[in-house]
């Protein structure tokens, strides 16, 4: 495929705002994840949470939206000046041709939690002030990202579990391919609720102690929250901030395991699937990557098929790490928390180690580091898996402008 | 953009597979709103055929049916599922179940909340590894998968299933984000005129301000099912497809936009 800059990204999660913020997390391997402190959850678990998001507000004329999740959204878009490149783009293509393409799994949820427990004692209905559409539906987040840039292009809510805002790279790639629009605003948002709190709780695979992908004795996933979006658009009108620091969308690949609801292919066949498609998609060879940015969530089953599938690919050379011991897992924008970390370790020259694995399963046999290491990054791989069996592999790259 | 459909499924209340869909939509038989179970699907193992909901069954009732019109093998296919509310019975139970003391959440409705349930359903059913997309745009969800799915079809240029799809919510849900019936909406599409099952060639453009072409039925007996289900916004598409009939229509988008169609049948003049 044509490579795309993301020629503005930016991030808000658990590592912090922007992405000097993250680089600075990912440098000095601090350790974010904090023990549940999120409303009134009783759970033996770590968080990744953000501070801030309840002090958010939204500006009055999209007030309908407001929810945890859209707050989130609104820090992001406030971060990094990524707003004005979506300003300095619409003055390139119009407002018309720039789409608006994002993932969540579980939007304003929060919002119908507070809700149900406001219902009326006698006739069980929600509470007059509970806005469903702008907030616990899907396309609330779109809607209200597109409003608050002021852009009137094609518009769609990906919700493929956890590897929904890596789809979105995917999606937009075709969207600016087929020419219905010039670029996108891509990538996601997803907010700590009860839901997914106690739902991964039920499937017994939240961590009593913060996660530690990877590890020999990782016990599970530790919940992010998480906003991030990136502008892709073809290097030929892009404008990026830093042109010599600039990376691009060089492949995506995507699979669906067609296997279990909730586990993983055991030998990671679907996962290989989306990270060959990748490769294939960007001309690039296994041995052209330089890093692969593991979905490594922390559980016994996804790293160990993960493992499977990266070695059956990349062999035992290539370095690789989850990146989920400081972000947590932030579940459908993993993918966008995860595409920056990648453009961060392309414009700056390393790559992380996993956070808080002492000892590697010994099982694996991929290169997974343990170490953050200096070198030259030129491409990256980033793998994002979901519930229903949802694969997105994306390859990122040094931008050629 | 342009795709050639086939397999045009529409399966709803008094609509109880895709040929009665066909004959109503024809007006050769008289629309009777009426009772509409989705079926158990028949593509899954026992196991997983108990775990599937109303919602579930109701896509893949549409998309087994679809791509069986067009006799093509679903494995080979690529996915595009759209649905506005996802699996209401399944999140209201949730957040009954979290606004309750014990707040003890089923596994089985946990991993059965995600937006993508139909989708991962179908692939364990179908043995499908090919990519697939599920999305949630409210009313404009039909709109977005269709483009979605036309913009795959081109790009990648693989056969897709569309299917969108919503089942009415629980009460309390009910009252905040009213559906009325369940309906489900099936196309296969393909990048080429010569493949098996094709019955129309379909050109969608995504352009600003609001339509000027029609979207709503024809039919009269229809206008409840175009109104009371966000899946109902493809019924004059059907309509068309049905009649083997060139046609232009328009769906309005996002307040700001709209999804211009052009049907044109494979057996009229233009491909002779």
């Amino acid at each position: 495929m044509p490579p795309l800059v993301l020629s503005a990204f930016t991030v808000v999660s658990a590592m912090g705002r922007g992405v000097a913020a993250t680089h600075d997390a990912l440098r000095r391997r601090r350790s974010v994840l904090r023990r549940c402190d999120f409303e009134d959850a009783t759970l033996d678990c770590f968080i990744g949470r953000v501070d801030g998001v309840e002090d958010e507000s939204l500006p009055q004329p999209l007030a309908a939206y407001d929810c945890r999740n859209n707050w989130l959204a609104h820090m992001a878009l406030r971060t990094d000046g990524f707003a004005d490149s979506v300003v300095a783009a619409k003055e390139r293509y119009g407002a018309d041709r720039i789409a608006v393409i994002l993932g969540t799994s579980t939007s304003g949820i929060l919002q119908s939690e507070e809700a149900y427990r406001r219902r009326d004692p006698a006739t069980g209905a929600l509470p007059a002030d509970f806005d469903y559409a702008h907030t616990h539906d899907l396309f609330s987040l779109a809607r209200f990202v597109r409003r608050a840039l002021g852009l009137t292009g094609p518009a769609s809510m990906i919700s493929t579990a956890c590897s929904s805002s890596a789809n979105s790279f995917a999606e937009a790639a075709r969207y600016i391919e087929a020419g219905l629009c010039d670029a996108a605003v891509v990538g996601g948002a997803d907010s700590l609720c009860r839901m997914t709190l106690y739902g991964f709780a039920s499937l017994e695979l939240l961590s009593p102690q913060a996660c530690r992908p990877c590890a020999a004795d990782r016990n599970g996933i530790s919940i992010g929250e998480a906003a991030g979006f990136a502008l892709l658009e073809r290097p030929d009108r892009a404008m990026p901030a830093d042109p010599a620091g600039a990376v691009a969308l060089l492949g995506y690949g995507e699979s669906s395991d067609g296997y279990h609801m909730s586990s993983p292919h055991p030998e990671g066949l679907g996962a290989a699937a989306a990270m060959r498609a990748a490769l294939d998609k960007a001309g690039l060879s296994p041995d052209e990557i330089d890093y692969v940015n593991l979905h490594g969530t922390g559980t016994r089953n996804n790293d160990a098929m993960e493992d499977k599938a990266v070695a059956q690919i990349f062999g035992t050379a290539t370095p690789c790490s989850s990146t989920k011991g400081w972000s947590g897992h932030a579940l459908g924008s993993a993918g966008i928390v995860e595409a920056v970390i990648a453009a961060l370790c392309i414009r700056h020259g390393f790559v992380p180690g996993c956070l808080g694995a002492e000892a590697i399963d010994p099982a694996f046999t991929s290169r997974v580091i343990v170490e953050n290491a200096e070198q030259r990054v030129r491409h990256v791989v980033s793998n994002s898996f979901g519930f229903g069996g949802s694969n997105c592999a994306l390859v990122l790259g040094e931008a050629a402008l | 953009m342009r795709v050639y459909v086939g397999g045009a499924t529409l399966v709803g209340p008094g609509i109880a597979d895709r040929e009665t869909g066909i004959a109503v939509l024809r007006g050769e038989r008289d629309y009777a709103f009426g009772d509409y179970v989705p079926p158990p699907p028949a593509i899954l193992s026992a196991t997983e055929r108990r775990r599937t909901s109303p919602s579930v069954r109701l896509a893949l009732h549409a998309a087994t049916q679809a791509v069986q019109a067009v006799a093509a093998d679903p494995a080979t296919l690529r996915t595009v599922f759209g649905t506005s509310n996802g699996d209401g019975q399944v999140v209201h139970a949730i957040l009954e179940t979290l606004s309750g003391p014990e707040r003890l959440v089923s596994p089985t409705q946990f991993h059965n909340s995600v937006h993508n349930a139909a989708a991962g359903y179908w692939c364990i059913g179908a043995g499908v590894r090919r990519p697939s997309i599920s999305i949630g745009c409210h009313d404009d969800t039909l709109a977005a998968a269709l483009l979605q799915a036309a913009t795959q079809t081109v790009v990648e240029r693989e056969p897709t299933l569309l299917c969108v799809f919503d089942m009415p919510m629980p009460p309390p849900l009910s009252l905040v984000r009213k559906t009325l019936h369940p309906l489900a909406v099936a196309i296969v599409l393909s990048p080429t005129p010569e493949w098996t099952g094709v019955e129309a060639e379909l050109t969608l453009r995504f352009a600003s301000g609001p339509p000027n072409m029609p979207a709503e039925p024809r039919l009269a007996g229809l206008q409840p099912l175009y109104g009371g289900n966000p899946a109902g916004r493809a019924l004059r598409l059907l309509e068309h497809l049905a009649c083997g009939e060139e046609a232009r229509l328009s769906l309005a988008v996002l307040d700001d936009s709209r999804l211009d169609m052009h049907v044109t049948p494979k057996c009229s003049p233009q491909h002779a």
